[in-house]
């Protein structure tokens, strides 16, 4: 069995053709299973990339049969769809995997959605021997890669900046209400990380009292018109303003006037609209934090230059980790060589046993036992350094078991 | 005896240190060594006073030098409590360098040998000093805290692009445990500050006397201002002043007092 991969990504093709190639999860079990007949095959189908792992006997005929089916997937011509393909094999195709499980090949390096997908494409795979060890080893290195590196810890998004942010702020944000003025869609995002990390979204105040509803109804939230935005400031942790309006929707002095019933208690401001809704001014007082859209599109610019440098030494690990799969796609291969000595060695054995069994026909049981015994130990230790050095020699260029160096034995 | 451990424990204080500098510097790969560095050297110094007062005919830390052996080894346990982890590594980096320079210096000053001035029998006294240092090393801890309170809102106030690069604890969390140390200090000054008054009419007011009172009212005006009043900055603020407070006291006054 050889390692295969077909497939296409953003740094190859364009959206509208990966759109067109594109797989939803019962897509991609369903391509899964009818590639994995006769061999293994995993489809891993994300917004950046469409990628077919194969193993299989012939990598020419599977190869061909997956660009087909990506071509009929997509309807478009054969022709026109291979510019857009790259064929990977063996170890390089083990690497390309690893280094897609540890982010370093997404748009933003380090990523943490992708992990998840490669995991969830494993699990709807039609997986054997090959393809299990190789999608369970990208899956530790890209475990590795974020633990061992800080690639993956910063936010790469206004909105997870946004969430990071308030964390720094709270801490834990079990508990901690946040008030979002304005229901877009950015605002809607924002609220969603900070949900996602234990945030309460309690109140949502537009000026259109519908949308407001709709999406205060997601989370379970109470829907306010715009001017009783006031009246949360001293219940409120958190406050996410995205509102298309003009003019300003928090002043200072309403801030200045809802402080003194917070105790202390801190108040975050994440204003996400332009023109700013938010009062600059507000930074003025004690206990309030006030981040515009340009202050958390500069942590975002910073994590992803910090992520770009973590990227360096992610990449080393992956490196390290290919060499690892390139030693077991090897020892792999010297399999039927070794099966072949095995047996070689074990019918000579026999066929001695069986000259010697005249003179053997005196023994006792016990005494039987003991020369099987004793024979199929020498030809074990005879065997093992041949052994070693067959797993040791891994595949040629032509993917072919090469004659170990020197002599088999010692 | 002692010398084989203080060694140890300056050592181990000193490591300490210079691997919250390296992990300041850069993020995640010292911080391991400094966390180490401060539990083997709080293990050699609390061998060190054990073996102080298994030695000793009576308290052994009641000369100014040996007071300052006491104090940081509880400074120590105090920053061991609430904060020696990777989050708190900034509070490492202010503990850590003092830790070790006090200890260098009861060394130096003979605080690291055997003391006999003060009978155990002296009980009073003897629970007097050492809830009174308990109390300074709380406030310490807790001024270290307010330190780091104050720096994070100073942060968060100029939103630099970078604020997420040192992981710091949150502005809550930091507030809450300078909060909770100031408390269980003022509760561990009060109770020390007891049978002090039982000696007062012989010992007499002295300036030490009314630096603790002074103290005691900081401890006070902090959870009063915090907890009552909801003015955290300020509170913290206060917190730092009464570390102040207690460096005064600890490294000047108390030579008067005990030695």
């Amino acid at each position: 069995m050889r390692l295969l991969l077909v497939g296409t990504s953003h740094r190859l093709a364009p959206v509208e053709v990966r759109e067109r190639v594109a797989l939803d999860s019962d897509g991609e079990a369903a391509l899964a299973r009818r590639l994995g007949e006769g061999g293994e095959a995993v489809c891993l189908s994300t917004c950046n990339r469409t990628e077919l792992y194969l193993a299989a006997a012939d990598t020419e005929v599977a190869g061909e049969r997956a660009t087909v089916e990506l071509a009929d997937l997509g309807r478009i011509p054969r022709g026109e769809l291979e510019p857009y393909l790259y064929r990977l094999e063996q170890d390089a195709a083990a690497t390309h995997l690893f280094r897609v499980a540890a982010g370093l090949d997404s748009l933003v390096p380090g990523e943490g959605e992708i992990q998840g997908q490669v995991r969830a494409a494993y699990e709807r795979g039609a997986v054997g021997p090959l393809l299990d060890r190789l999608f369970r080893h990208a899956l530790q290195t890209g475990k590795r890669a974020r633990s061992e590196t800080a690639i993956g810890e910063r936010p790469a998004s206004v909105a997870s900046a946004a969430a990071a942010l308030a964390a720094q702020v709270f801490g834990d944000l079990s508990g901690r209400e946040l008030l979002v003025v304005g229901a877009g869609k950015v605002g809607q995002l924002a609220a969603k990380h900070l949900v996602s990390r234990g945030a309460a979204l309690t109140v949502v105040a537009n000026r259109t009292f519908d949308r407001a509803s709709a999406l205060a109804s997601q989370f379970e939230a109470s829907a306010q018109p715009l001017d009783s935005v006031e009246s949360q400031l001293s219940e409120a942790d958190i406050v996410v303003s995205s509102t298309s309006a003009r003019e300003q929707i928090v002043s200072r002095e309403q801030v200045e006037r809802a402080l003194p019933a917070r105790k202390g208690r801190p108040l975050l401001l994440l204003d996400l609209a332009v023109p700013r809704d938010l009062d600059p001014a507000i930074r003025e007082l004690h206990g309030s934090f006030l981040f515009d859209i340009d202050d958390l599109q500069a942590v975002v610019e910073e994590t992803l230059t910090g992520r770009r440098g973590e990227a360096v030494r992610a990449e080393e690990i992956v490196a390290a980790e290919g060499e690892r799969f390139r030693d077991w796609l090897g020892s792999l291969d010297a399999v039927p060589a070794i099966a072949s000595l095995r047996d070689r060695a074990e019918s000579i054995r026999r066929g001695e046993l069986a000259k010697a069994s005249p003179r053997l026909a005196g023994l006792s049981e016990r005494e039987r036992y003991a020369v099987e015994s004793l024979t199929s130990q020498i030809v074990n230790k005879l065997l093992h350094q041949p052994i070693m050095r067959l797993k040791e020699a891994g595949p040629g260029e032509d993917g072919e078991q090469r004659a170990p160096e020197g002599r088999l034995q010692g | 005896m002692a010398e084989l451990l203080v060694w140890p424990a300056l050592l181990a204080y000193g490591e300490a240190a210079f691997a919250y500098a390296g992990d300041v510097r850069s993020p995640g790969r010292f911080g391991r060594f400094a966390t180490w560095g401060v539990r083997v050297g709080w293990l050699a110094q609390t061998a060190l006073l054990t073996f102080q007062a298994l030695s000793a005919d009576g308290f052994p830390w009641n000369s100014w030098a040996g007071s300052l052996n006491l104090f940081v080894w509880l400074v120590v346990s105090a920053y061991l409590i609430w904060g020696c982890s990777p989050r708190f590594r900034l509070l490492g980096l202010a503990v850590m360098p003092l830790a070790a320079l006090l200890l260098a210096l009861s060394y130096v000053a003979g605080g690291t040998e055997g003391g006999s001035g003060l009978a155990w029998s002296d009980v009073l006294l003897v629970v007097h000093v050492a809830l009174v240092l308990a109390a300074f090393a709380g406030f310490t801890v807790a001024g270290g805290l307010a330190a780091l309170e104050l720096w994070q809102e100073r942060v968060l106030k100029r939103r630099p692009a970078g604020i997420l690069r040192l992981r710091a604890p949150s502005l809550v969390a930091l507030d809450r445990l300078t909060i909770a140390t100031v408390a269980v200090s003022l509760v561990t000054l009060t109770a020390g500050i007891i049978p002090g008054l039982a000696r007062l009419p012989e010992s007499g007011l002295d300036v030490l006397v009314v630096g603790t009172a002074v103290l005691w009212i900081l401890g006070a005006a902090i959870l009063y201002l915090r907890v009552r009043a909801g003015r955290r900055e300020l509170a913290a603020a206060l917190a730092l002043g009464a570390l102040g407070a207690v460096i005064v006291l600890q490294l000047g006054l108390l030579a008067t007092h005990v030695a």
